[in-house]
């Protein structure tokens, strides 16, 4: 999978949150409306196509590709294998407790890691989502069921995720602190779908994210879903993330 | 579910609202609540403590008019973002009065605020920030011994005023800053103040709610960004409030009231919400107990856990605190998303089986549970407070435990508290000499220790896959260590008595 590791998501640049790039924080509530956008230098439009949504918003921001689109392109699509799993899948399970020794910010140890994520899934997960031995997932896609991410606050679970290649996850529903980590760190792209995606594919389904559209497309079964669209993160996507907001706003300086 | 007599349905018809219908569920309850500015009778001995005047900066807050009325949660964070008002969905700038970091996130955290501000970047308040290594310690791990390293040279390099260093790791008792677990260190030391927001790169930092304050756990890039602007952009939860009355029975402890609530709203029950805690029993618990309560608050996914600061509050923070803080109060006419009513009267001793923290069970439905190993420790269930239980337990039944049992005091002062003080009723002994009787293990080193397995070499990890009672928060698979371990988590008057039956046992086999 071809994620061009640009500034936002080098190690060294892991917030991305420089004049060019920009990781967006989502610092608020997740639920039910979020589709987002979060990789730097990714012009994205999000138009809300679920009809749950409140307002439909045209997210536009400047996000390195993470995934086969070009660099502020007006479109960010996401090609590939996808991974299933179910409810509740903890941050333990993400990225275990032993491996938190390993420190984000630098780069052998960011990549090292990615070669660990969801090593915490128990053996009734017969297929691994990354092969022993190998250092990246095949999978472009998580998909998953209700509550991803809940447990822990650790930031390693979305660094180890975006470290390992995928480049989204597309749940049902997020934990907190999670979701606001994705958004913050730019290393997944924290989606949510209507309904239960995880009982609608399986692993290994060829898909697309088409994020303009809003949609999912398994192209193994040929069916297409909706995702729900962003909420009022908008402002601080729109800038580029929490440190570009803040700057824009002149909370902090300008560099 | 037996124990669901107990519990009353919500009040509201929506109990878990979209965002759009966020805040609009207003109701008051009838009962008095005494977390309010107290006229209610039923509480005037509360209603004094707060009005002493020993420091007038503990006057409780009021907003005025009915239609500004705020809860606690909306109230410290409108006036941490010195805004006079808020509601739930609100995003605003808000004042961090306290940052922690511990040594998993700190170095993480260290690296984004050197990247973003500048090598030669300077902290926005060098003793707004404590520091406390206390996850990987006693490890012979090299990078987790690097990682303490790292910590101690940023904290050198920005004169950092509460940094709990570590260094000689054979003997902690070497270490005189040394403390042990965050949550309850930032406690003992006196950082956690009513009214204050206080953030953590750790998800229990909403332990400290228990002061009646705002805490949350957040990451290394929002914690980075503190770091430099001693502020974070963050969105105003709705509250949920909890009202727990009746007297507490000898055999239950703060763990079964969390568990009782978070297997009934389940793992995603507050997400994106606070949790606050009233009623008599909550007011008759310990600041220690109370901290149990708000500490797996993010166990049911909620942002913040709070409890109204009252006397209990104070007097434990005399001596610890020498700055002023002043508390705030749910007002009357505050809006809650839901209320739940629980007598606690009618509660039993819970578990929650693996491998979730809402799988709620009786411990007296599981007596048939074969247990390998107990482990009592962890910022939920390895405070003083914690100890004490398990050795009331140990006392009242003579008996020798059946099982491995660890016992990892939370901090320095823990664990000197178990040598120290007496416990009730056992004619002078101590909990470690209770410990020694009943055939436990050592109080260890204090530390995070195996709550969530660490390296392979930390005391007391699951490296098998054994059943376990644990006093910590967590179920997950491999969370102590081994993916197929089998956790229970419980209190620890539970974990006692299942030490001593060597099968899930409920206390009051043992406390009549």
């Amino acid at each position: 999978m071809a994620f061009t590791t640009t500034t936002a998501t080098t190690p060294q640049n892991l917030t991305a949150f420089t004049t060019s790039s920009h990781k967006p924080t989502l610092p608020f509530s997740s639920s039910h409306s979020l589709t987002f956008p979060t990789h730097p230098t990714k012009t994205l439009t999000s138009r809300a196509i679920s009809t749950s949504n409140s307002t439909p918003t045209r997210i536009h921001s400047l996000f390195t590709a993470r995934a086969t689109s070009s660099p502020s392109s007006n479109e960010t699509t996401f090609h590939g294998l996808c991974y299933v799993v179910g409810d509740n899948i903890d941050t333990d399970q993400i990225i275990p407790a032993e491996y938190l020794t390993l420190v984000p910010s630098k780069p052998d140890e960011y990549e090292k890691l990615g070669s660990y994520a969801l090593i915490g899934l128990p053996s009734s997960y017969a297929t691994r989502f990354v092969e022993p031995g190998e250092s990246k997932t095949k999978y472009t896609v998580v998909i998953a069921g209700a509550n991803f991410g809940c447990g822990s606050s650790r930031e390693h679970a979305p660094v180890a995720l975006g470290a390992s290649g995928a480049a989204a996850v597309v749940a049902e529903s997020y934990a907190r602190i999670f979701f606001r980590n994705s958004v913050a760190t730019g290393e997944v792209y924290p989606l949510e779908s209507e309904g239960r995606l995880c009982e609608e594919c399986r692993t290994g389904d060829v898909v697309t994210i088409e994020m303009k559209e809003s949609k999912l497309i398994n192209h193994t079964t040929g069916k297409e879903y909706v995702l729900k669209a962003i909420g009022d993160a908008g402002p601080v996507i729109e800038a580029g993330g929490i440190f570009a907001y803040a700057r824009k706003t002149g909370m902090i300086p300008s560099r | 579910m037996a124990s669901s007599s107990s519990f009353l349905a919500p009040s509201s018809t929506s109990i878990l609202h979209s965002k759009k219908d966020l805040g609009l569920s207003a109701f008051t309850s009838t009962s008095s609540i005494s977390s309010q500015r107290c006229q209610k009778t039923g509480f005037r001995r509360i209603c004094c403590s707060v009005a002493a005047p020993q420091q007038s900066q503990r006057q409780p807050s009021t907003t005025g008019s009915v239609k500004t009325a705020m809860t606690m949660t909306e109230k410290i964070l409108a006036r941490a973002s010195e805004k006079p008002y808020l509601t739930p969905g609100d995003n605003v700038w808000v004042n961090v009065d306290i940052l922690m970091t511990h040594d998993v996130c700190g170095p993480g955290s260290i690296g984004i605020f050197k990247k973003e501000f500048g090598n030669d970047a300077k902290v926005w308040d060098r003793e707004k920030l404590v520091i406390i290594p206390d996850h990987y310690i006693f490890t012979a791990d090299e990078r987790a011994n690097r990682n303490v390293d790292i910590l101690r040279d940023f904290c050198h390099e920005q004169n950092i005023k509460y940094f709990y260093d570590i260094k000689d790791l054979s003997n902690f008792k070497a270490n005189p800053d040394y403390k042990g677990v965050c949550h309850i260190a930032l406690a003992q030391e006196g950082h956690c103040r009513p009214g204050e927001v206080l953030l953590g790169t750790d998800s229990h930092t909403c332990t400290a709610g228990a002061f009646g304050q705002f805490a949350t756990g957040i990451g290394n890039t929002d914690a980075g960004f503190v770091l430099g602007t001693g502020k974070l952009l963050l969105k105003v939860p709705p509250t949920l409030r909890f009202v727990m009355d009746g007297e507490m029975p000898n055999y239950l402890l703060a763990k079964d009231l969390i568990l009782q609530i978070i297997g009934e709203i389940t793992m995603a029950g507050a997400t994106y919400k606070s949790m606050e805690f009233v009623g008599t029993t909550v007011e008759s618990l310990n600041m220690e107990e109370r901290m149990t309560l708000c500490n797996m608050v993010v166990e049911a996914g909620g942002k913040n856990g709070v409890v109204p600061a009252d006397s209990t509050t104070f007097k434990y923070l005399e001596g610890k605190t020498s700055l002023p803080y002043q508390p705030v109060y749910s007002d009357e006419q505050a809006r809650f998303l839901s209320e739940y009513r629980f007598d606690v009267s009618k509660l039993e001793p819970l578990v929650a089986k693996p491998h979730s923290p809402d799988n709620r069970a009786l411990a007296r439905e599981c007596k048939d549970v074969k247990i390998d190993r107990v482990y009592i420790g962890s910022c939920t269930g390895g405070k003083t407070e914690d100890f004490m239980a398990a050795a009331k337990l140990f006392l009242a039944s003579g008996k020798q435990v059946k099982v491995p049992t660890f016992l990892v005091p939370a901090t320095q002062k823990v664990w000197m508290d178990l040598y120290s003080i007496p416990v009730p009723g056992a004619g002078g002994k101590t909990c470690s000499q209770i410990f020694e009787e009943a055939g436990c293990d050592t109080p260890a080193s204090p530390s995070c220790g195996a709550c969530l397995g660490g390296p392979k070499d930390t005391y007391a990890r699951l490296n098998e896959p054994q059943v376990c009672v644990s006093t910590t928060n967590r179920n997950f698979p491999g969370r102590m260590g081994h993916k197929e371990g089998q956790i229970y988590l419980a209190s620890p008057y539970t974990a006692a008595a299942s030490a001593l039956t060597g099968y899930v046992t409920d206390p009051r086999e043992f406390l009549q």
